[in-house]
């Protein structure tokens, strides 16, 4: 890790966007009412082509989706429990099946990834949004781990005509890249330490997680998985080949379909003997308040009971 | 008033629709798989737009930049547009004697892989808000093109066809013209027993669209309705309720509130064209 200051991707991306904005007279950023500092530039330098849709999730995909197939590009920003599942069928109608047609260029920007919003309470936590978006056909789903790698899919993916959902996480987080370029993203996954036995295999937050329990040992493993789909599934299976053990993590229900469902298909396909532990929230929501570290504590996904396990596998 | 010059001649007009309505029952004659009354309340409607040239169009190249949009949020209701849009060149008729069959273009609910449709709208409440975002990328580009959307009045229960009417008029998207087939009858009952939606036209009123009201089956009315209503200057977007009949034309349906799904007999249909060449 490298020690530039740390900072929300959602600022990253949004001034990169802003920067398109300058020259590309067809991007529109549309708003369901929620903000960023980066934000205000947008509002104030590009008036015709910034829209609050007000508090109206539904009707933002909507307009999102009537703009682009007018052929604009356009971002569509909300918190991420609400513009994946208020709007489902709404992203699922008029952006996943209407793309399968006509390639819409809309970028679903979700702040609030998995418990960023921890103090919020369960409406707010999005532990559901990996699964659900990862099973609509024609979408990209990014699940960065840094402002660095959310700052370079703006220029990455501006010309990708497809429906996109960006899993942003909350808080300004330390950048884990040094420097990112289009190759990396092609990969859509990065070996950020390699090991030996075990490897974890993480995504967004819990890749910070991650890389700090695999500090504890010496030759652990750690892959960052940031594009969940599409994926070269069988690039990522040969980095997974030389480990005995895996250990997925990630922030949200674990045995639905997330992360966990992603990396089990994949050794599945390639028949393998991998053993495999999936990290991450059963199956129930959190009442229980505090901040996302006593959370994770409570929930098993601090970085205490990850060396834990981690142990557990290397005795 | 005096008869507008270019006005199509509405006794045409009013031969096409009977052609139209026997055509649907044609189709539903080979397949019940599609919805049938709902698809003869906006017959006149689909005429006025298509015959009546209301619309801008090309059939030779459905995507036409210079068209105007037609978004029909209602599309189960919209076997009748199979018929016109065969007629007009967009597709090749044989295609109608194979409606929801294996392997067919025409499928029991309308999707945008048949040419001249614009969007998949199997799921309500949809139309109106994608329309904005239409009209929004059309005033960007300085299009002249309106945008038209069939909406039903039973999907007018959706929440969300309402945050699509709130920024229609929020952001003077005066070239959408929505239009109600009111037929007033939902699935299970009539609309007035599930939600009422009267006032109609003054829920759109305070909501600041230009409303007009029309005889929907009266085909001189709705033709004129629609062409001043895209004439017309107006700042906001405007609607036009079509009070109509489900089912018109095919009087056991007309008579039924749960004509939605009812299954006509084969005989039911016989006459039912049968009547209607009689007409």
């Amino acid at each position: 890790m490298n020690a530039e200051e740390p900072k929300t991707m959602r600022d990253a991306f949004i001034d990169g966007v802003c920067k398109k904005m300058r020259k590309n007279r067809s991007i529109f950023f549309l708003s369901a009412d929620f903000g960023a500092p980066a934000l205000d530039k947008i509002r104030k330098n590009f008036k015709g082509r910034f829209i609050n849709v007000g508090i109206a999730e539904q009707n933002l995909i909507n307009v999102a989706s009537g703009l682009a197939l007018e052929g604009f590009t356009t971002y569509a920003y909300a918190i991420a429990p609400f513009i994946t599942m208020r709007a489902y069928e709404q992203i699922r109608q008029n952006l996943s099946i209407s793309s399968q047609i006509k390639p819409l260029n809309v970028n679903l920007v979700g702040v609030g990834a998995g418990l960023s919003y921890d103090l919020s309470g369960p409406s707010h936590h999005c532990l559901e949004d990996i699964s659900i978006m990862r099973l609509l056909p024609n979408f990209m789903v990014f699940s960065p781990s840094d402002w660095k790698l959310a700052e370079h899919f703006v220029g990455y993916s501006i010309n990708i005509k497809m429906p996109k959902y960006l899993r942003f996480d909350g808080r300004q987080l330390p950048a884990i890249y040094k420097k990112i370029n289009n190759k990396i993203l092609e990969r859509g996954f990065c070996e950020l330490s390699k090991g030996k036995k075990v490897c974890l295999v993480s995504t967004g937050f819990m890749t910070h997680r991650a890389l700090k329990a695999a500090k504890e040992f010496q030759n652990i493993g750690v892959i960052d998985v940031f594009m969940l789909k599409p994926l070269n599934e069988n690039l990522l299976f040969k980095a997974l080949k030389k480990y005995e053990y895996v250990i997925t993590i990630e922030e949200g229900f674990i045995n639905n379909g997330g992360l966990d469902g992603l990396i089990s298909k994949i050794l599945r396909d390639h028949q393998s003997n991998i053993k495999v532990k999936n990290l991450g929230f059963d199956d129930k929501h959190i009442f229980e308040v505090g901040s996302r570290n006593y959370l994770h504590r409570l929930n098993k996904l601090d970085e205490g009971s990850i060396i834990k396990t981690i142990k557990g596998r290397i005795k | 008033m005096p008869e507008e010059k270019n006005m199509p001649n509405i006794d045409e007009l009013k031969k096409k629709a009977l052609w139209v309505r026997k055509e649907t029952l044609e189709i539903y004659k080979t397949t019940r798989d599609v919805r049938l009354a709902s698809s003869l309340s906006p017959v006149e409607i689909f005429t006025a737009l298509y015959y009546g040239k209301i619309l801008r169009y090309d059939p030779k190249n459905p995507q036409w930049e210079g068209r105007d949009r037609f978004i029909i949020s209602k599309p189960h209701g919209a076997i009748s547009l199979y018929p016109i849009l065969a007629d007009l060149g967009f597709f090749n008729k044989k295609e109608l004697k194979r409606v929801a069959k294996n392997g067919s273009l025409l499928g029991g609910i309308p999707d945008p892989t048949v040419p001249g449709f614009e969007t998949i709208n199997g799921a309500l409440g949809h139309g109106l808000g994608v329309a904005c975002g239409i009209a929004l990328g059309l005033k960007k580009k300085k299009s002249n093109s309106k945008i038209f959307v069939l909406s039903g009045d039973g999907e007018l229960n959706e929440g969300a066809v309402w945050e699509a009417v709130m920024f229609a008029s929020q952001h003077r998207l005066n070239s959408l013209i929505l239009i109600v087939d009111n037929n007033k009858i939902s699935m299970l009952d009539f609309c007035k027993n599930i939600i009422d939606l009267a006032p109609l036209e003054e829920k759109f009123k305070v909501f600041k669209w230009k409303v007009k009201v029309v005889d929907g089956h009266n085909i001189k009315e709705v033709y004129k309705s629609l062409k001043e209503l895209k004439a017309e200057k107006s700042d906001y977007p405007k609607v036009l309720i079509a009070n109509t009949v489900k089912g018109k034309g095919v009087p056991e349906l007309e008579n039924d509130v749960l004509c939605h799904t009812r299954v006509l007999k084969e005989n039911e249909i016989i006459n039912a064209i049968k009547k209607l060449n009689e007409c």
